[in-house]
């Protein structure tokens, strides 16, 4: 790639794929893994059955940092040139794999290794690292973030959630990594076996807070001993590493990596109401024994993460968001009732419009919110408030969505009921993904 | 490269407006809410710094007049932030000091606004100076601004001016009123236009003022023309009746102001919010971005749903400014703001007035009164139904015979 701007190596790396057959193979095959999930539904097994060795690097210096992006003053809605063109070829993705191949991934509750190991081809875990560290992006952006998120769940959320699954793990340690971590750990992720990771924060308690964690991480003779229980783990019986929040002893919330064969680690299937090709999992910590540079990060670091995290979980609502509405606007105008397409009564229309204005209301907040972060400004109330609407409005789309097709609606025959229950994961889940 | 932060070159000019809307309107705000009619003669030092500031460059329109697009310098990116930006800011400071005494403005009317976005440049330069109030509602009619019975006959090179008007926003106080007229009930929409006509005109007449729930400090005039000759060069827009193009040029207005009508909203609510705030972190309470808000007291949780909902408001209003200074065709996105700000804006102080109880109700507060101000925001320049009407034909395709 010597002489081209790595940006657009990766994306002419991604153009091909794209284009090549595979896709189109991808799009019909039956695959035939069904039983990926099978051997997990039965309880908790030992994690890490697939493990790598990660060749540890030891040394406390403060790690490479992407650098932030410098402000112009001027207000305006236009992507560079470089954004328009990933989100181009990534949507050509998402419509061409992800969304013909969503109802299958749902059925085996897992999404198909070739779809993850295109994402793996084409560099999705390679945008958010900088190229010093083996990545792509040279200045990492969490808009591009945003926008790449929403292109892919426009496809589907549960296997978009599943491909950015190890890019949140990876962008983690290359944001908030010591020079030993990110060299223990990143080269991997820049690979084009990217490694299953998942960036675990939920537990399985009603009101959860992430900043009052019941999983405790304590001190030790030789590092922190790990125990709790952990929900919404992306795909963590294939996982190999995962970042873990947990209460640190004198410390307070914080995130730890931690190797998934680790002695102590186990995983469960935790099949939900969606997000099914997510392959959510709880995760069992019991007297798990890390060392003390499995710490990631500062507190603050951590708080950082959950923000950009929601972040990425209210870009997911937007593409997800974005399907409902299409599909509806086609649905109305063609379904009759009384003689004439049903979109001609204002009952009817009307909701089709209030799904398009506050669509594109909490597009704006994301953005905005993204583009501070970008920055370096101060992010919390507008990333709080991309959450709320997109908590609120994004189900709010969903079930009218599902409302506006009615009985159709509620049967597999369409895709608005998968979406539906795709859209209540947003404000329920945490960590995860990252922008 | 996307930003949605206010412009860095408008800062400093809409903190200045906030310090006006501040130490005028909001210092004067009761005052003109009890006494209603009166008028408020505060605004003519104002409106005379405004027009300097506006002549010397500094500023950039406080109210509806600056929505013409202009060829000024692009940014570096050639993305402008232009006048209608600026005027939206403007007015959402403007408002945030009180709705009513923003729609009082001399020379900042919404008929101003109407001169601004379709007059010729040869009008421009006519019109200038003078303030602009705009009728459209009839007795008979609301909506439905196809339904004009107000009749513009030629007579050689005048238009003989007949009907009558209601609604009219700052009918009384304004010089000249832009009146929607048929040249032909027969023909439907194609055939209505607006004139520009001077209230010095024989044949034009306030009727009376609307006694009203809220923006008492502007004055809301029933006009009546009888036999009233206007000139035939104050016809906004063509004379010709272009059936093909409809309503089209005379609805091109609406692009222009929606979005104010959305940035007063929106600054109403923020005084709301404001002063919410302010109560929430009296009674010992701490609004925390970051923990859900499932865990934090309901009145908090309250607040962030409201000011989610105004940050929604706000930014669709900025967007449709932009792509009109930006020449991008912002119908879509004017009635988007219009219809989000309106009910957001009217939500959001009532939810205020509820939080705060007694102190809420209170004349002694002001957010009794921006409660009652905000709801003609959800009802003036199209109402929240009409912006959904809209809305709904350009996504799905549909005709107005279709979507009724």
């Amino acid at each position: 790639m010597a002489g081209k701007d790595p940006m657009a190596f990766g994306l002419s790396v991604l153009n091909k794929v794209a284009a090549s057959e595979t896709l189109d193979k991808l799009g019909l095959r039956k695959f035939t893994e069904r039983a990926i999930h099978q051997s997990t539904k039965s309880g908790f097994q030992a994690a890490g059955a697939m493990q790598r060795t990660f060749k540890k690097v030891s040394g406390g210096g403060q790690g490479n940092r992407p650098t932030s992006n410098k402000p112009t003053g001027v207000f305006d809605l236009t992507p560079t040139e470089d954004q328009q063109m990933m989100v181009e070829v990534i949507s050509e993705f998402a419509s061409a794999v992800l969304r013909p191949g969503a109802e299958e991934a749902e059925k085996v509750d897992d999404t198909p290794k070739e779809v993850l190991a295109q994402t793996g081809e084409f560099g999705l875990s390679l945008i958010n690292i900088p190229e010093e560290l083996g990545g792509l992006s040279q200045e990492r952006s969490s808009v591009t973030g945003v926008l790449v998120a929403e292109a892919l769940a426009e496809g589907d959320m549960g296997q978009a959630v599943a491909c950015l699954a190890p890019s949140a793990v990876g962008t983690a340690i290359s944001l908030w990594g010591t020079e030993a971590q990110q060299q223990t750990y990143l080269a991997d992720f820049a690979g084009e076996n990217v490694p299953a990771a998942a960036l675990v924060v939920n537990e399985p308690q009603a009101m959860f807070d992430p900043f009052a964690l019941q999983t405790t991480a304590k001190k030790s003779d030789s590092g922190y001993v790990l125990n709790g229980l952990k929900s919404g783990a992306v795909r963590a019986s294939e996982a190999e590493l995962f970042v873990i929040a947990a209460d640190v002893e004198g410390r307070g919330p914080s995130m730890i990596i931690v190797e998934a064969n680790t002695e102590g680690v186990s995983v469960a299937a935790d099949p939900s109401m969606g997000l099914r090709a997510a392959g959510l999992s709880r995760i069992q910590l019991t007297d798990v024994q890390v060392g003390e540079d499995a710490i990631l990060g500062s507190v603050d670091d951590y708080r950082s993460m959950i923000r950009l995290s929601r972040l990425g979980w209210a870009a997911l609502a937007l593409g997800t968001a974005k399907s409902v509405l299409d599909y509806v606007k086609d649905y109305v105008v063609t379904r009759e009732a009384f003689g004439e397409p049903i979109a001609y009564r204002q009952a009817v229309a009307f909701t089709v419009a209030d799904m398009a204005i506050e669509l594109e209301g909490m597009r704006l907040v994301t953005l905005k919110a993204a583009s501070r972060a970008d920055r370096g400004d101060d992010f919390a109330r507008e990333g709080a408030l991309a959450r709320r609407l997109s908590t609120e409005y994004g189900m709010k789309i969903g079930t009218d969505g599902v409302q506006l097709l009615g009985g159709h609606g509620f049967v597999k025959e369409h895709p608005v009921e998968r979406w539906y229950r795709d859209l209540r994961a947003v404000g329920v889940m945490e960590g995860a993904v990252l922008v | 490269m996307i930003n949605l932060e206010t412009p860095k070159k408008f800062n400093a000019f809409v903190q200045q407006a906030h310090d006006v809307a501040n130490e005028f309107l909001r210092a004067n705000s009761r005052k003109y809410d009890l006494a209603e009619h009166s008028y408020p003669k505060e605004l003519d030092l104002l409106a005379s710094l405004i027009d300097g500031m506006n002549e010397s460059g500094t500023g950039s329109g406080a109210g509806a007049a600056g929505v013409r697009v202009d060829e000024d310098k692009k940014g570096k990116s050639g993305v402008k932030n232009g006048s209608n930006m600026s005027s939206v800011l403007s007015v959402i400071e403007m408002c945030w000091g009180d709705v009513g005494l923003l729609l009082s403005m001399p020379r900042q009317g919404l008929g101003n606004s109407a001169i601004a976005s379709v007059a010729t440049d040869e009008q421009l330069e006519r019109f200038k100076g003078t303030w602009a109030s705009m009728a459209i509602t009839e007795p008979s009619f609301g909506s439905d601004s196809a339904a004009i019975k107000t009749t513009a006959t030629k007579d050689g090179d005048h238009y003989v001016l007949n009907g009558e008007k209601i609604f009219v926003t700052a009918g009384d106080r304004s010089d000249s009123v832009v009146v929607w007229a048929t040249l032909d009930k027969e023909l439907g929409r194609a055939a209505v236009k607006s004139f520009v006509v001077p209230k010095s005109l024989p044949g034009i007449r306030v009727e009376r003022l609307e006694h009203k729930l809220g923006i008492r400090a502007s004055d809301t005039a029933v006009i009546v023309l009888d036999n009233c000759r206007v000139p035939a060069e104050n016809l906004l827009g063509s004379p010709e009746i272009d059936t093909a193009k409809g309503f089209a040029g005379a609805m091109a207005t609406f692009d222009n102001t929606r979005p104010l009508v959305a940035g007063m909203a929106v600054g109403c609510a923020r005084a709301s919010l404001d002063t919410m705030r302010e109560l929430i972190e009296q009674a010992g309470f701490v609004i925390d971005y970051d923990r859900p808000a499932a865990v934090q007291p309901h009145v908090v949780a309250t607040f962030l749903q409201m000011e989610a909902d105004w940050e929604a408001a706000l930014l669709l209003t900025l967007e449709a400014a932009w792509m009109a200074d930006n020449r991008q065709a912002n119908s879509l996105q004017a009635s988007m703001a219009k219809a989000k700000a309106g009910r957001s804006g009217n939500q959001i102080t009532l939810k205020c007035v509820e939080l705060a109880g007694s102190i809420g109700y209170s004349e002694n507060e002001f957010l009794e009164k921006w409660a009652r101000d905000s709801k003609i925001l959800d009802i003036f320049e199209g109402t929240q139904q009409i912006q959904q009407l809209i809305i709904a034909r350009r996504l799905l395709g549909l005709n107005s015979s279709q979507l009724k």
